[in-house]
């Protein structure tokens, strides 16, 4: 599962000591400047760049090809557009770009813990409490969403095998209702877990 | 003490519990009834999760419905399925999770991972993504998740319902070895026969209650 592969895993890099916020806004810096270039020579350098980083943050050649295989079709889906409607030059702009934005997100989850990103999130929203805004929350739905696109993924793999069983795993409806009730209750029973828990944003704010 | 007077819970028109009054002071306290019987609800009232419609539930003198923050700090909550209640990606960082609200230092709270992981022989998995663990290891955690706030109670809603036989006794050994009173809602009879109390909850009301010995096979009996 890609979420469970760009989750952090623990090494001793230079990479793994930069400060989330440090990262995270070195992603966003990276993901509006391959925008802004098109000449394919210099994405090409980037993504070499970032390729590097994974080196250089002690990440095997398999944890890079883990990141970016559940893109392969989509990034040959938009090399062969651009191919068709312009040249294999803009292919190469169009792929390199969203190869180089996706593997350093990677690179970010990989080497930041949660938590972490998570601290980071909280304290860069804090200026926002005067307009309403609960960054505790905030960090909590960031987390939730995390955590439980595995299980999610996991409960549709089980509806899905539960429904082909019927002969119904075309059938939309037959996939999507279970799914979405199943979702529901779940979500029901993690806000009771969480308010067993103690956890009260709310008195924060 | 845990006490409920005169507690009735209604969801609409349904009574799921009729005037129910317990004083809940044994260490090892067994809840079983049948599906729809009222046996989980009853159960969420002990932590706050569900308020009663009528009369009083208190912890220690704390009262349920005024005091949620108290009550919880004392009556921990592990539920059936550890998935829903495993909020965080990784092992530590859901451990840490709960502690959060006590702001305590950061060496307190890596001695309490520490210490809790180490009790269920899970040190290895402290940085392990949560999702990835077996059955038995995500209950496990999830009854971390509870400790490591050290309640005085915990309270278990169904805890071996979702596992295989080695991972079922694992729990149950986990649960039995618990220093803390434990409130045991199951269909699993065996995990329950070392109680010192049974409660039957049958149509929202109190059936029997008695030691193991006494209740068990009278609630087979009802049941058949």
């Amino acid at each position: 599962m890609s979420l469970a592969n760009g989750l952090y895993q623990d090494r001793s890099s230079p990479l793994h000591r930069v400060p989330a916020g440090v990262k995270v806004l070195a992603l966003v810096i990276v993901g509006t400047v391959v925008f802004l270039i098109n000449d394919w020579r210099i994405l090409l350098a980037v993504l070499a760049g970032v390729t590097a980083l994974y080196g250089i943050a002690r990440f095997s050649p398999r944890v890079l090809w883990a990141q970016i295989k559940p893109l392969l079709w989509l990034l040959a889906a938009f090399f062969a557009v651009q191919l068709w409607l312009n040249d294999w030059q803009a292919g190469l702009v169009v792929v390199t770009r969203l190869a180089s934005v996706v593997l350093f997100a990677g690179l970010v989850t990989l080497t930041t813990r949660v938590s972490v990103m998570l601290a980071a999130l909280e304290r860069a929203m804090t200026p926002l409490r005067v307009v309403g805004v609960n960054p505790e929350k905030v960090g909590l739905a960031f987390s939730l969403v995390l955590r439980f696109i595995p299980v999610i993924a996991s409960v549709a793999s089980e509806v899905r095998e539960a429904q082909k069983a019927r002969g119904l795993d075309r059938n939309m409806i037959a996939l999507s209702v279970p799914l979405i009730i199943h979702t529901l209750k779940m979500a029901d029973d993690v806000a009771d877990a969480i308010e067993a828990r103690s956890y009260d944003p709310i008195e924060k704010a | 003490m845990i006490e409920l007077q005169n507690v009735s819970v209604r969801f609409g028109t349904r009574c799921v519990l009729d005037d129910i009054s317990l004083s809940l002071t044994q260490r090892r306290i067994g809840i079983v009834g049948a599906n729809g019987s009222g046996k989980s609800t009853l159960a969420r009232l002990l932590n706050g999760l569900l308020l009663p419609t009528s009369g009083r539930v208190t912890v220690d003198g704390f009262d349920t419905a005024k005091d949620g923050r108290q009550v919880r700090a004392r009556i921990g909550f592990v539920f059936q399925n550890p998935d829903n209640q495993i909020v965080f990606p990784v092992v530590e960082e859901d451990l840490a999770f709960g502690l959060k609200p006590l702001k305590l230092p950061k060496a307190e709270i890596d001695a309490r991972i520490d210490a809790v992981l180490a009790r269920y022989d899970m040190g290895d998995y402290r940085t392990h993504p949560s999702h990835q663990l077996s059955g038995g290891q995500k209950q496990l955690l999830a009854i971390s998740g509870v400790l490591i706030m050290e309640p005085r109670c915990v309270v278990f809603d169904e805890p071996t319902t979702l596992l295989d036989l080695r991972n079922r006794n694992r729990v149950a050994k986990a649960i039995e070895a618990l220093d803390q009173q434990v409130i045991t809602v199951s269909h699993d009879l065996d995990l329950l026969a070392g109680y010192d109390r049974i409660l039957v909850v049958d149509q929202g009301k109190i059936a029997i209650d008695d030691t193991p010995q006494n209740a068990l096979p009278r609630y087979v009996d009802l049941m058949t």
